[in-house]
């Protein structure tokens, strides 16, 4: 069956949810990727944002990835094209608009009721990554049952080093994963 | 510089945009495409808007400070990423329209064409358990990443209690009561656009950028 018109229509909606960034999408990703399309699974999402972390550019790239996994490198060019034109074309007309309404007082409240909103949808987004991202096994954490406490701990120490220090987060990415081919084995 | 080469090329092109965006009259959109092309192939672990900002304003002074910031407040009350969004508001200032369509090309490429290899990878190798195994260590990484964004974030942005509370209204509704995405998005901002609606006597700052 051709999945290309979906996949323009998911990932165009996607993209327009992504208000302060990226993750304020992922419940709603999750929700039409995994159970709605059964493109792929959790799991597979998890992986391919995870690897977007440590891929240059607008950590939303990894939609190319979905894309071909879905339909080949068509896929990969469709997908990207939904997600980055039409809020794209969008951007373009109302930032013109908005530069010209530098005095309307709405302007600012505007501005400052997004601040909150693109935080809360980003934890939102957040918890239902993490949910997936430090699981045991397959089985959805329940009453803190199931959870991978050595994930949990990597997490920390990337948290940590984050906000004390200045290295490059894809640095961090990519040592977990080499430590994870190491911990994660068989688990 | 091989500025002045591409100018030459790219003139006839862009000669209408040039008219209706006078303003830095010396930038071409190959220019922006190639700088934008650097900033996507060498941004790595998000923080572009950093690089964006070092480039355009600091190295090749396209733009002013004052011009960024103000570009930069704007494109985070757009749908979209605030690295594609500031691509394209910027792009447009230097060179209108085919300035965006270049800087958006240039920004996204790299990174594209790096996950849609990652993707073909993944399909021939992903099930292998060391690959898994891996895959496990980079989810768990970029779990305390995106929480240290979050953190960082909230830091710059949150002006009060009443932030606190949008930000529980939106976790509780989609995590909890999975309320889609884009009616949280509506309900929570026109909610806190009216409780922050324009009051005389009380002017609220504007954001900083990173």
């Amino acid at each position: 069956m051709n999945q290309l018109p979906s996949l323009a229509r998911v990932f165009a909606y996607l993209s327009l949810l992504t208000v302060g960034g990226g993750m304020a999408a992922y419940p709603e990703m999750e929700d039409l990727t995994v159970r709605v399309h059964h493109w792929l699974t959790q799991d597979q999402l998890v992986h391919f944002y995870s690897l977007g972390q440590m891929a240059p550019g607008p950590n939303m790239n990894m939609v190319a990835a979905i894309g071909e996994h879905v339909a080949g490198i068509t896929g990969a060019l469709v997908v990207v094209l939904a997600f980055y034109l039409p809020t794209g074309v969008f951007a373009l007309v109302i930032g013109r608009l908005w530069t010209k309404l530098a005095n309307w007082p709405w302007r600012t409240s505007i501005q400052n009721g997004l601040a909150p909103t693109a935080l809360g949808l980003m934890l939102a987004g957040l918890i239902t990554f993490g949910k997936t991202a430090i699981r045991l096994g397959h089985a959805p954490i329940a009453f803190g049952v199931g959870i991978n406490w050595i994930a949990v701990a990597m997490a920390i120490f990337v948290l940590v080093m984050m906000l004390r220090t200045k290295i490059n987060p894809a640095l961090l990415v990519l040592a977990c994963g080499v430590i994870g081919v190491f911990t994660f084995r068989g688990m | 510089m091989p500025r002045a080469t591409h100018r030459r090329v790219m003139s006839d092109a862009v000669a209408t945009a040039a008219k209706a965006t006078p303003e830095p009259a010396t930038v071409s959109a190959v220019d922006i495409f190639i700088q934008f092309l650097i900033i996507g192939a060498t941004s790595f672990g998000g923080g572009a808007v950093a690089y964006l900002r070092s480039s355009l304003v600091t190295k090749n002074k396209w733009l002013d400070d004052k011009s960024f910031l103000e570009l930069f407040s704007i494109s985070q009350s757009l749908p979209g990423l605030n690295t594609t969004n500031m691509a394209i508001l910027s792009g447009d200032r230097m060179r209108g329209w085919p300035g965006a369509v270049a800087a958006l090309t240039g920004v996204v490429l790299p990174g594209a064409t790096l996950m849609t290899i990652a993707g073909i990878l993944y399909g021939m190798h992903g099930e292998r358990p060391l690959v898994t195994a891996g895959l496990k260590g980079v989810a768990a990484a970029a779990s305390g990443l995106l929480l240290a964004t979050f953190i960082q974030l909230a830091r710059k942005t949150l002006r009060g209690w009443l932030d606190v509370v949008f930000i529980l209204i939106a976790v509780i509704a989609v995590n909890w009561f999975h309320v889609s995405v884009l009616y949280a998005l509506i309900g929570i901002a026109t909610l806190a656009t009216l409780a922050y609606r324009p009051r005389s006597s009380n002017p609220k700052p504007e954001q900083q950028p990173t």
